[in-house]
């Protein structure tokens, strides 16, 4: 009556966990680095004492528990009768967070151009912006760079706690498999194999880009 | 021209620049020699806006440097200025860290800001390392990019901020050339230097600054031949 042996439609059933995952860590990054950017350059700008209440938020994202997060951002957005799905919940945590972390990085990442550097941009005539855009993005984001790709991989398997929120996502998938195969080993080898095949070519993109740049 | 009139500049409590009055003529080599700390980089920096003054006013051509509403984006333009720091930008080859400044400020073609950028680099004998990138050149090698960078400009005046002070001492003689190629074609220039003899070879004047103070100019044979302020005595016989 139960079928006890890994079938093809089980994998398939995996692979759509992966692809939320993916989906829920794409989303994220994409949001939580365009968030970081803003919120890193804020920082600079403002200086240590008017960017405090960033800070501070900042500072909450990074030191509370994710799955704390996510289970009460999900009661916050039931509260505020938002009607949020638990995919766009799961989002909008999840890119906080990452947010916070990527602000930290994008902060490091400008103080690391030289004041000396940025004060030839301007005499050349250039604007706050020219000289972000064209010396400073550049050279930070070579700076900022492995660390922007560990939070990425980070976040990838972070994102698995967003199982909480009902979301049948890599690792809820496999504990379904596990359940009902009675295989835990097999089947957390063949979930982590799938997260290492998703890993991979981004840490690779990473390696290929330190390399690309660093001729310069 | 430029014009300095009772500028006064302090950091803190440190007041580097006690009252400074000064007049550059167009085509004037200016030579500004005297210890660190006596105020003389700061100055450079206030000519261009880069940093703020406390009192007196700053005129380049007509243009009050320091007044509201100046755009000193755009008065930038006109004052080129090279650091003791070579400031390359690193990611950029040699012809783009010349071409930027006239593309994105100037709003020049590429084809016409990279015809200009190969005059200046070749100018200042940087003809063969176009596509090189500035960390495989040597500090005077970089030294000159900047001056050609700063060039591609077309600037009005050229600031120089000890640009040799950070040289390896058998690079200084190939920049220091080069300012001297540029004082012959006429630009007009502000030198702050450490270099004695290069001062008193191209400069029309020589200033000497002391603890914020302008305390003598003059022709360079008259300044280094007969000085007459006691500091600049000192100054000289410590140098020399």
């Amino acid at each position: 009556m139960f079928d006890t042996a890994l079938t093809l439609a089980d994998l398939g059933f995996l692979a759509q966990g992966a692809v939320m995952t993916l989906a829920v860590t794409a989303v994220s990054v994409l949001a939580g680095t365009i968030l970081g950017v803003v919120f890193g350059v804020l920082r600079n700008q403002l200086g240590t004492y008017w960017s405090l209440p960033i800070t501070f938020l900042l500072d909450i994202f990074r030191s509370v528990p994710l799955l704390i997060q996510l289970v009460l951002g999900n009661a916050l957005q039931s509260i505020m009768k938002l009607g949020w799905a638990p995919f766009t919940t799961s989002c909008v945590v999840l890119s906080l967070y990452t947010a916070a972390y990527c602000t930290e990085i994008v902060r490091g990442g400008i103080s690391a151009v030289p004041a000396t550097t940025r004060r030839a941009a301007r005499s050349l005539g250039m604007t706050w912006w020219q000289d972000m855009r064209y010396i400073v993005a550049p050279l930070a984001t070579r700076v900022s760079l492995p660390a922007w790709i560990g939070l990425t991989l980070g976040v990838m398997k972070d994102s698995a706690l967003v199982l909480w929120l009902g979301l049948i996502e890599l690792l809820r998938a496999s504990q379904i498999l596990v359940t009902r195969l009675q295989e835990p080993l097999f089947i957390l080898l063949i979930c982590g194999a799938i997260y290492f095949i998703i890993s991979f070519p981004i840490a690779r993109l990473g390696g290929y880009l330190e390399k690309r740049w660093s001729n310069d | 021209m430029i014009e300095i009139e009772n500028v006064r500049k302090s950091f803190g409590q440190l007041e580097v620049l006690k009252g400074i009055n000064l007049t550059v003529q167009k085509g004037e080599v200016l030579t500004i020699i005297g210890g660190s700390g006596s105020g003389k980089s700061t100055l450079l920096t206030c000519i261009n806006g880069l940093e703020t003054i406390d009192a007196g006013r700053i005129v380049v051509d007509g243009t009050d440097v320091h007044a509201k509403g100046t755009d000193l984006n755009k008065l930038r333009r006109k004052l080129g200025i090279v650091f003791q720091q070579f400031n390359a930008f690193p990611h950029l080859t040699v012809l783009e860290n010349v071409m930027l400044a006239p593309v994105k400020v100037l709003g020049q073609s590429k084809a016409e800001a990279e015809a200009m950028a190969v005059k200046q680099l070749t100018h200042v004998g940087l003809g063969d390392k176009l596509k090189v990138y500035p960390s495989r050149m040597s500090g005077g090698q970089q030294q000159r990019m900047a001056i050609a960078r700063a060039l591609a400009m077309s600037p009005a005046y050229m600031l120089f901020d000890e640009v040799t002070s950070a040289l390896d001492p058998q690079l200084v003689g190939e920049v220091l050339d080069t300012l001297r190629m540029l004082a012959s074609e006429g630009m007009t220039m502000i030198c702050v230097t450490h270099e004695m003899k290069f001062a008193r070879e191209v400069s029309d004047r020589v200033a000497f600054f002391h603890k914020g103070v302008m305390a003598e100019i003059a022709p360079p044979e008259e300044l280094f031949g007969a000085p007459k302020d006691p500091e600049l005595k000192t100054f000289l016989a410590a140098t020399h």
